[in-house]
């Protein structure tokens, strides 16, 4: 088992075109840095800042739930989840 | 938005959002009806083919914050201008409707051009007409 990031059109220049790839963590945060570790630069479109947080206009969802109201990168996940990354249409 | 078949490049099915910002000079997707939709393309074996908007008070061109924050590379982004009342049922001038690839920051304006059918565009280049 392992936990599987679904990656949006414009990440999939990180994952060689894969609209999946899998990793592993206890938490977002974990399972990001985990996928990073064999997809470099995904986690810089994801996360930004010091402390770190997700990225204002990009969507995260582990099993259909918006992190925002979870717990942010501290959500906790385990085998079987699948995270969900839509990037915001959004304008003005 | 307009999703289309994947690599068909044809804006297809029209899917009406609503604008979660609320507001005149902004807009953004619910991130629950964005999640929806995505789902809802991909068993479809669909994408986004047109993703518009309009401005209310300036020129049917991308602004800082459409360039900034557009983010789906295979998109037509449609912009409408409603400046000279365009959005009014009586409203009978012309109507700024263009269309823009934008892609890494980079804006390029395309052509549009109203057909009464897709066979009226054979023989184009155009990845749908395969």
């Amino acid at each position: 088992m392992a936990i599987e990031l679904r990656v949006p059109t414009i990440l999939r220049t990180y994952t060689g075109g894969e609209k999946a790839v899998n990793g592993d963590g206890a938490t977002l945060a974990e399972f990001i840095n985990d996928v990073n570790g064999t997809h470099p630069g995904l986690k810089e479109r994801i996360v930004e800042g010091e402390p770190e947080e997700l990225r204002r206009f990009v969507n995260v969802y582990v099993n259909d739930e918006d992190v925002r109201f979870t717990g942010g990168l501290q959500t906790g996940i385990k085998d079987g989840d699948v995270v969900v990354v839509l990037p915001a249409v959004a304008g003005g | 938005m307009v999703a289309g078949p994947v690599g068909s490049d044809r804006a297809v099915r029209f899917v009406p959002m609503l604008n979660a910002a609320m507001s005149p000079t902004f807009y953004e997707f619910d991130s629950g009806d964005l999640l929806r939709l995505y789902k809802e393309m991909d068993e479809r074996d669909e994408e986004p083919v047109v993703i518009y908007h309009s401005h209310t008070a300036t020129e049917a061109y991308p602004s800082r914050t459409d360039i900034k924050l557009a983010q789906e590379p295979g998109a037509h982004y449609v912009l409408v201008s409603t400046r000279d009342g365009a959005d009014a049922p009586a409203y009978d001038g012309p109507v700024e409707f263009r269309s823009y690839r934008i892609i890494d920051g980079e804006v390029v304006e395309e052509e549009v051009r109203v057909v009464g059918s897709y066979s009226e565009t054979a023989g184009e280049q155009n990845r749908g007409e395969n």
